[in-house]
């Protein structure tokens, strides 16, 4: 469905989620990686350039807003989409305000989670061609 | 849940304790305060009571010993009156001119026209023998050497006789006094006076009139009981004058002999017929006289007896009054406070569980992310077994399969175990004792804090050894507590912070559960008052009752709780909890 695909990178502790949706992604069509810690992300991240960063907020160890302060700080063209549970839905919103592109909530549907990643990934594009 | 905290049911609970408990203050209150109301009133009531009776008694007999004094006065004036006529008549003319009984006659019709009770006059020779006389009867020549009066006459000069009715039939008493003539001879003179003179003590200006048989009239003027009698007696009780209660003159009076005395003297006695009675008397000097005024004491107690009726009755009703007042006030107050207390029981209960909701909710965003982790794992898995019978081609390996179902498995006994935990910890509010595991029943409370504290990067360490010692208590309450003051630790502590839990055994009967961080610590000023309730630094976040309610739920399971804090270092929460069962 997309001549090339998406790039997206999936960061969540949960190892079972981050490879659920990552194969779920991938038929349709988006390229995906999953990593399951911040540190692991922000690794990856250097080697490899990705469209758009899906991201848990609520990690052990290295937080997701701090994944999120520094991939938009070493990053600028990779967009951060957060996924959070309903209990931190502000800090979701500080996300928002450190420049994530959207933020949703746990448990997503996947048409959902698909539409936002096509928007920001045609974001990030478009900011790609500005620059 | 298990919101079946009702009104009734602690009602029911704590009814048969509390109904003892209320009944004895109920009992003790009464008691205390009628004895501090009545007491008082009884001791006033006597003192009252001697003050009335003490003045009612001299009111009595205030009259009565006036009145015998003025008696006596008049009694002796009238006497002295006599007295100096016969000095005057002894003096003023010789022994010749007395012994002439025309001379006599002229004297006594002369001094009849002052002194109308004069009956006779007569002269009497050193021998006792009346040798001249003057009056109504023939008594010249009469020996006088035996009488009683004639021989007091060489001891004192002048005397008075008793009342006497001799051969005349008139009732009189001779007076007499001696004198030494020009030629040195000794002779006496004598003159009879009529004793219904002295009938009402020879003065009628001063008493009043009297008639035989009727009250005293005199008595009443001068404010002595209408009841009482006043006459004369002589040395040996016998009657002088006519009296109202025992009888005419010459009558003996049946009252004991009594001391002589000069001044009017109040005794209380009886007389010969055994009727209490209270009496003055006083003896008329240089006479065989003495006035007698009696009442009966039944007079005198009628007043006090009708005043001690009153004061009883007035007493009685006083009593009555306030114990009624009193037994109604303390019952109502009682009562109220049973009410009060009921309701504080209930209120305090409810607060109890309010509290434990709040500190749940708090946990609410760990919870919830920790369920929306599994529910999203579902989610995802499920739809990628759809994804892949959909649209692959091939149907998806039994391997793929086999690793997809049992991610939702797991996901699904791992929402599972979350809610039971929750359930488990908001359903235990009825007051249940068992034997708790301390070390599992902590880190029960923990998980509910584990993925805020993975988070957050706050290290929880157990700090103990070997197998914590059981203890006997209510699992829900001590899971409040822990989670509790858990919480206030995480709250305390920065991120990266570190918590430590211990558990000491203290001796057989007592175990002390500490849990210490390395937060702000609690200023000293603050220290004093965290489990006051309603007492908060959070302001706008906290309701102030975290803490009382924790220090309430462990007083009542007969633990205690102790703090100790310093700003910057942290605090340490020190639970002391029975091992066994707590006394009720």
């Amino acid at each position: 469905m997309h001549e090339q695909g998406l790039r997206v990178l999936i960061v969540d502790d949960e190892q079972e989620l981050v490879s659920a949706i990552g194969e779920r992604l991938g038929l349709r069509g988006f390229r995906t990686k999953g990593v399951t810690s911040g540190e692991a992300a922000l690794d990856y991240l250097a080697e490899h350039s990705c469209d758009v960063v899906l991201l848990d907020v609520k990690m052990p160890d290295l937080g997701g807003l701090e994944v999120l302060k520094r991939i938009r700080q070493l990053h600028p063209d990779t967009q951060v989409l957060m996924l959070t549970g309903h209990g931190s839905r502000r800090d979701a919103e500080e996300g928002m305000r450190l420049g994530a592109y959207d933020y949703l909530v746990k448990p997503v549907s996947i048409g959902v989670l698909c539409r936002l990643l096509q928007d920001a990934g045609s974001h990030a594009k478009k900011d790609h061609t500005e620059t | 849940m298990s919101k079946q905290i009702t009104r009734a049911n602690i009602a029911k609970d704590e009814v048969p304790i509390a109904h003892r408990r209320y009944r004895k203050v109920l009992i003790v209150t009464v008691l205390l305060t009628s004895i501090v109301a009545v007491v008082p009133l009884v001791i006033m009531t006597g003192i009252n009571f001697r003050q009335y009776r003490n003045a009612f008694n001299f009111e009595i007999t205030r009259p009565m010993l006036r009145f015998v004094a003025l008696g006596q006065q008049s009694m002796a004036t009238f006497l002295s009156q006599r007295h100096a006529m016969l000095e005057r008549i002894a003096r003023e003319n010789t022994l010749a001119e007395l012994q002439s009984s025309d001379t006599l006659t002229g004297i006594l019709a002369d001094i009849q026209t002052t002194y109308t009770d004069v009956i006779d006059l007569g002269l009497i020779d050193d021998r006792g023998v009346q040798i001249s006389y003057a009056g109504p009867h023939d008594l010249r020549s009469r020996d006088y050497a035996f009488f009683d009066w004639y021989r007091q006459l060489r001891v004192g000069g002048s005397s008075v006789s008793d009342v006497v009715t001799d051969y005349t039939g008139v009732p009189h008493f001779n007076m007499a006094v001696q004198h030494r003539g020009d030629d040195s001879h000794l002779f006496t003179l004598r003159a009879a006076v009529d004793a219904n003179a002295i009938h009402w003590l020879g003065n009628f200006e001063t008493f009043g009139y009297r008639d035989h048989g009727s009250r005293c009239q005199g008595c009443h003027s001068l404010g002595v009981q209408a009841s009482s009698d006043a006459f004369l007696i002589n040395g040996s009780g016998v009657l002088q004058t006519p009296s109202l209660h025992y009888g005419q003159a010459l009558a003996p009076s049946l009252l004991p002999s009594l001391p002589a005395r000069s001044e009017a003297t109040l005794v209380e006695l009886e007389d010969g017929t055994g009727q209490a009675l209270i009496v003055s008397y006083a003896d008329v000097a240089g006479s065989p006289f003495r006035v007698v005024l009696v009442s009966p004491r039944t007079a005198l107690h009628a007043g006090s007896m009708s005043l001690r009726r009153d004061l009883l009755i007035f007493m009685g009703v006083s009593i009555l009054l306030i114990v009624a007042v009193v037994i109604g006030g303390s019952t109502y107050v009682v009562n109220r406070a049973r009410e009060a207390d009921l309701k504080r029981a209930v209120y305090y209960h409810e607060l109890e569980y309010a509290n434990k909701m709040a500190a749940l909710g708090r946990l609410s965003a760990g919870v919830a992310h920790e369920i929306n982790n599994p529910i999203a794992i579902i989610n995802q898995s499920a739809g990628l077994l759809r994804d892949l019978m959909t649209w692959s081609k091939e149907r998806p390996s039994r391997e793929k399969i086999l690793s997809l179902t049992n991610s939702i498995l797991n996901s699904a006994r791992r929402c599972g175990r979350i809610t039971h935990n929750l359930l488990g910890f908001a359903k235990h509010m009825e007051v249940e004792h068992e034997k708790i595991n301390l070390d599992r029943l902590l880190r029960e409370v923990l998980g509910f804090l584990g993925k805020e504290a993975s988070y957050r990067q706050i290290e929880v360490a157990f700090d103990y050894s070997g197998e914590p010692p059981s203890v006997v208590s209510d699992k829900g309450q001590l899971q409040q507590v822990f989670l509790n003051i858990i919480n206030n630790a995480f709250a305390a502590v920065e991120d990266g912070g570190r918590i430590e839990i211990g558990i000491d055994p203290l001796d057989e009967h007592s175990v002390a559960v500490s849990i210490t961080d390395n937060g702000a610590g609690i200023a000293e000023e603050n220290l004093a008052h965290i489990f006051d309730p309603f007492f908060t630094t959070k302001e706008g976040s906290g309701t102030g009752l975290g803490l009382s309610i924790t220090y309430g739920i462990v007083k009542k399971l007969g633990g205690s709780i102790d703090v100790t804090s310093e700003v910057g270092k942290g605090t340490r929460f020190t639970i002391t909890l029975p091992t066994g069962e707590p006394d009720a």
